[in-house]
């Protein structure tokens, strides 16, 4: 019987040939991520356990990002306990102020999670490493206090779900749209527990971008984990940022699988999802009109250049974003950042009438940086529509990708970029 | 060991109950349990904290505690005075997140039909016996663990971790 590349990733770091799904299993854990939300909590932890040093100083990483820039008194206390940890244990990935991005983009783009990897982060979009070829899911904060102390972590091995994508993708369909079609396919809880496959060959024409987008949101369905087979476009991206040696892993033929879904992709329209769930999903073309009150382009989701690419390019072509369309463009990370201003994306931005923020995660999870009133409604690029996410609990947010997104800031309402 | 018996009253929910709703966002700046119990469950039920007794339980329906990662949100539940959790279906980071802060939660779906708001519950936890006291019926789930019971019993999986 063949492995899947979830089991054979979560084999090697238990020192095992083979492992079953269903099987408990304590493997070693590369990186174990965790937040400015997150981390507090899992320092506390750790100093319950009395232990005095960290596992490994080089595979913890601290990124500052959610409430960053401090937001207030509290939040900065927490970056604060964080700062003087991450200065007492010499931790190496410790991240905060200009060099700080969204976490999930920023660590494969500095080359810090690789191909091969087992991956934790307290953060439920840790998946998003799947698309390098990584075992990485989201756990708690006392999960990654064990695994900061222990360097391991427990798990299940999990039963695969296997997608095939097929079809030649439409225009402006990109790896967020065929995700939320997904998600619409088999609900919130359609993956629950489950490792996420994605295969086929349209995967072949999907960029790292689109990957990163796909297995991110892995968890909206409910899935441990979301997984690419790495290619010479992974090998592309990674072999310039790696700081470590990686591996490729593939699944075998015989390999087993809880249920294999063909996606035809060919059929996918750009999507968004309505309130109040991401599996809410409808093609945009077919909503009625739906006049909107901000857009967030950028998020773990899609914050990366080749996103603020696309949104550039409609926004230039409809030269302003409508008066009532408050439009915020949030690069993911610096590097994100200043290749934009290099591109002279964020001139059109600005020439346009967007707001342009430094890379935090703010208004996704309804932190800061662009939080809805009651009534008000957003298009944006983030990855959660629930009641109360970017603020009132009578707000809406509605998820699309970037060139949705774009399109209704210059509309000011739901649109698709057919009609810029 | 000795049997662990949870008793309260139901506050009962339907399905997809996420994180941001247990414990939104607004009040991540703080992991102090007491605080987080005064916001549990504000944006899917304002009254939540005015009605809910300690020992009381919860009683959801499928996927419960979806979305983030945040411990916070179980810390808010067992902050509130909350003795278990019962549903169709967890999410599993929150799942993960409640064994390892020591909340009891339970899967069964014959209790999750059955069992109506406000009705009185009793768990006994090692028999994974759920006891409707309000309309005298019985329904299983699936006894819980011993090693989950010891992670109850030292205050999380660190507290058991350096118990062992």
């Amino acid at each position: 019987m063949g492995s899947t590349i979830t089991e054979k990733i979560l084999a090697a770091h238990c020192g095992k040939k083979f492992v079953e799904a269903g099987e408990f299993i304590e493997p070693k854990v590369d990186i174990a991520l965790s937040n400015d939300v997150t981390a507090p909590l899992a320092i506390k932890e750790f100093r319950k356990a009395g232990v005095k040093k960290v596992f490994d100083k080089n595979k913890i990483a601290l990124v500052m990002d959610h409430f960053t820039p401090n937001k207030d008194i509290l939040s900065a206390e927490h970056v604060k306990f964080v700062r003087e940890f991450a200065k007492e244990q010499k931790i190496k990935h410790y991240y905060e102020g200009g060099n700080v991005g969204v976490e999930h983009a920023l660590l494969p783009e500095k080359g810090i999670v690789v191909p091969g990897d087992v991956v934790i982060g307290a953060d439920s979009h840790t998946c998003t490493y799947g698309a390098l070829g990584a075992f990485s899911t989201g756990v708690g904060s006392t999960d990654v206090a064990a695994a900061m102390a222990t360097g391991k972590v427990w798990f299940k091995v999990p039963q695969s779900i296997k997608f095939v994508l097929k079809g030649k993708l439409n225009k402006w369909v990109s790896g967020k749209d065929i995700i939320l079609y997904i998600i619409g396919l088999i609900g919130v809880d359609g993956a629950l527990y489950r490792s996420m496959e994605f295969t086929g060959e349209t995967c072949k024409k999907l960029t790292m971008a689109d990957r990163f987008t796909i297995a991110n949101m892995a968890i909206e369905a409910g899935g441990k984990n979301g997984i690419f087979t790495p290619d010479e476009i992974t090998e592309k991206y990674v072999s310039k940022r790696a700081q470590r040696k990686y591996k490729f892993y593939t699944s075998d033929k015989d390999a087993v699988y809880h249920k294999t879904l063909e996606i035809d992709c060919g059929k996918i329209l750009p999507q968004i999802a309505m309130p109040f769930l991401p599996s809410n999903t409808k093609a945009a073309k077919d909503v009625k009109r739906t006049y909107i009150d901000q857009v967030v382009i950028g998020s773990c989701t899609n914050g990366r250049i080749e996103d603020l690419r696309v949104a550039a390019a409609i926004i230039k072509k409809g030269k302003k974003v409508n008066p009532n369309v408050r439009t915020l463009i949030i690069p993911a990370t610096p590097e994100v950042y200043s290749q934009a201003l290099a591109e002279g994306l964020m001139k059109t931005f600005m020439d346009a009438g967007a707001v342009i923020s430094a890379p935090t995660c703010g208004p996704c999870l309804g932190g800061h940086m662009g939080i809805l009133a009651a009534g008000e409604k957003c298009v944006s690029t983030t990855n959660r529509n629930f009641v109360g996410r970017m603020g009132h609990t009578k707000s809406e947010v509605i998820l699309s990708s970037p060139a949705v997104a774009a399109a209704s800031a210059i509309k000011g309402y739901i649109a698709t970029p057919d009609e810029i | 060991m000795k049997d662990m018996i949870l008793k309260g009253a139901v506050h009962k929910y339907g399905s997809n109950v996420n994180t941001d709703e247990i414990i939104p966002a607004r009040y991540l700046n703080t992991t102090e349990p007491s605080v987080l119990a005064k916001y549990c469950m504000e944006d899917i039920d304002k009254n939540f904290i005015k009605k809910v007794k300690k020992g009381d339980i919860i009683v959801a329906e499928n996927n419960f505690g979806c979305g983030s990662s945040r411990e916070h949100a179980p810390i808010a539940i067992k902050a509130a005075g909350v003795s278990a959790v019962i549903a169709n279906s967890f999410a599993r980071i929150f799942f993960r997140n409640s064994i390892n802060i020591g909340l009891p939660i339970l899967e069964s779906p014959e209790a999750v039909i059955a069992i109506k708001n406000g009705d009185k519950v009793e768990i006994n936890l090692n028999k994974g016996i759920i006891k409707n006291l309000t309309r005298k019926e019985e329904y299983k789930s699936q006894p819980f663990p011993e090693f989950m019971q010891k992670i109850i019993k030292t205050g999380g999986l660190l507290g058991y971790i350096k118990g062992r």
